[in-house]
């Protein structure tokens, strides 16, 4: 995604020289049409989670349809002290650790094979294809195929267990795809220029590799964590006795006819929303240190 | 030579240790189970028999649930892809304050780190029978009932398909157009191009392989699903993966198994057609 930001960088500056700039002066009609069309389509996409959010603030009269029923924080206190509504505060709690454990192990393993995928080696494609594999497998397919493996060998499946295993086949392609992308712009002659000074293998990377690439290993944390965090498909069948939060959300959707079913996704949302801003955010003051001490020299 | 394969595959070696245990092996477990026998307890007995696959390619609800698949992964694709097509177009050659690009990007990009469940549920509040859709309808007096096939219906199926997939569409096709150089589109208008001809030799063909890459997601997310199918059709409609699912539910490991081979194969069928169009390697690794 940061590339995709870049590029289009590049070819946008190129447009504003060109000619096609002083040529669009008056907006032609499909600008109007296509602008509709976009904004239609960002108001489809928030449209819905936000009447979800308010209608989660309705007092203990709530249904699941507007009107509002009066203001209240009911259903939010109701989601984490029922019984009723399932172990949401155990599940809340599994999820974030799972998804940090996952968030550890995308960023270093794919940060590895991004290295090694910089140059063609012996069996490059079949690794490649066996990662699109993975990423394209049909989730719950491949849970139940790690459900039976898991059973064969007699391990017990649990959420750290055979639930991170297949939520990393799934976080970890996307993770190194974000890589390709990322290394597709590090120039080896940096790295170079390390080893000409004296540097050790470890230390081109700790020094020059590691910071060059910051943004880009901020997004593939990205990726890891929320993957992780929503994953449902991949988990169902892998995560044991104990639930995780989209399989709480998903028994929810099953039996409970509340408001408290939209408490709780105003509360995963918030979640996600938090780690979203926190990485964008940290992408963008990295970027903007860069630009500070880029001038100052 | 040697040393350098030798590094290359000590880097890659701990996803390795992932997609070998967690992928590959589950597949071969899948592939092994289609061909046992179930005890009828949830164990499975070790023998040979096609007897699962005759089961799963002589019924006719086999046939019925992959036309209902079919018809749910052809109408998101097609959606998703005009949709998207359109969204990156405008990011990409409308705006043209640079910031304000990235910014628009960005809000189309961030409900994708967001739970799909939740997203999916949040439908609920609009197009139920007492929905605000619906409420609006009748406040202006353009219908007298409630339309109820809005909510737990077909149509809301692919609703919440487009509204969570388009996103698959929209970002690798903007990644391809960003790519276009600008001075071609100005030199074939120069050259006397119409906007259509812009359209139809310059800007389509350089972005197939953004296309291409949205499709294989798109498809491959779509046909692989049973979630959405299950609440958003409420349990009217079916789809190959949501029988699988009932099947598993009675511990009727053989039979979702073949069901489970099948499906994937043609999975691969379709993608690997979408890959004769363009060498994706190429294009994620340049």
């Amino acid at each position: 995604m940061t590339v995709a930001l870049e590029r289009f960088d590049v070819s946008m500056t190129k447009a504003r020289r060109g000619v096609l700039a002083a040529r669009s002066g008056r907006r032609p009609w499909t600008f109007y049409a296509l602008a509709s069309v976009f904004t239609f389509y960002v108001a489809a996409l928030y449209g819905p989670m936000i009447c979800i959010y308010i209608l989660s603030f309705q007092d203990i009269r709530g249904g699941l349809v507007f009107p509002m029923k009066g203001h209240s924080l009911h259903w939010f206190v109701d989601l984490f002290t029922q019984v009723r509504t399932g172990d949401v505060k155990g599940s809340f709690d599994r999820s974030i650790k799972l998804a940090v454990l996952v968030t550890v192990i995308t960023l270093v393993f794919s940060f590895m094979a991004g290295l090694a995928f910089r140059r063609r080696f012996f069996g490059d494609t079949f690794v490649f294809y066996l990662m699109i594999g993975s990423l394209v497998a049909p989730g719950l397919v491949l849970g139940i195929g790690v459900g039976l493996l898991f059973q064969w060998i007699g391990i017990n499946a649990s959420w750290y267990t055979s639930a991170l295993g297949a939520q990393l086949s799934w976080t970890l392609p996307f993770g190194v795809l974000v890589m390709f992308a990322v290394m597709s712009r590090f120039d080896s002659v940096w790295e170079e220029a390390a080893r000409d000074l004296g540097a050790s293998r470890w230390q081109t990377i700790r020094f020059v590799v590691i910071p060059v690439l910051a943004p880009g290993l901020v997004a593939v944390a990205l990726f890891g964590f929320t993957l992780s965090y929503d994953e449902f498909a991949r988990t169902l069948q892998t995560a044991g006795s104990l639930n995780t939060l989209p399989l709480e959300i998903w028994s929810m959707t099953l039996n409970v006819t509340s408001p408290s079913l939209y408490a709780l996704g105003t509360v995963t949302t918030v979640v996600s929303f938090v780690i979203i801003g926190a990485c964008i955010g940290a992408i963008v003051l990295i970027n903007k240190r860069r630009g500070i001490r880029a001038t100052s020299h | 030579m040697l040393r350098r394969n030798l590094s290359a595959w000590l880097y890659v070696a701990p996803l390795m240790l992932v997609l070998v245990p967690f992928f590959l092996l589950p597949i071969l477990v899948v592939l092994a189970a289609s061909f046992f026998e179930t005890d009828g307890f949830g164990g499975l007995l070790p023998t040979f028999t096609l007897a699962n696959y005759v089961d799963v390619l002589t019924s006719a609800q086999t046939f019925q649930l992959y036309m209902a698949t079919l018809k749910f992964t052809v109408l998101t694709w097609l959606f998703t892809l005009i949709i998207g097509f359109l969204v990156a177009y405008f990011l990409v050659f409308h705006v043209r304050n640079q910031l304000l690009a990235i910014g628009l990007f960005l809000v189309c990009t961030v409900p994708f780190w967001t739970s799909n469940i939740i997203r999916m549920i949040s439908w609920i509040p609009l197009l139920g029978k007492e929905g605000l859709v619906n409420s609006a309808l009748l406040g202006t007096g353009i219908i007298r009932e409630p339309i109820e096939v809005l909510l737990y219906s077909g149509l809301a199926v692919v609703i919440a398909y487009v509204h969570q997939l388009t996103i698959f569409m929209v970002v690798p096709i903007f990644n391809s157009m960003a790519r276009i150089d600008k001075r071609v589109i100005e030199a074939a208008l120069d050259a006397g191009a119409s906007r259509l001809d812009v359209m139809r030799y310059i800007v389509i063909p350089m972005s197939k392989s953004g296309i291409a890459l949205g499709s294989i997601f798109v498809v491959s997310i779509v046909m692989g699903d049973f979630f959405v199918v299950k609440v958003m059709s409420g349990g009217s409609s079916a789809s190959v993966v949501s029988a699988f699912y009932e099947n598993v539910g009675v511990l009727q490991y053989p039979i979702a198994a073949a069901s489970a081979v099948l499906l994937t194969l043609i999975l691969i069928g379709v993608i690997s057609l979408i890959l004769r169009a363009v060498d994706i390697r190429r294009e994620i690794t340049q």
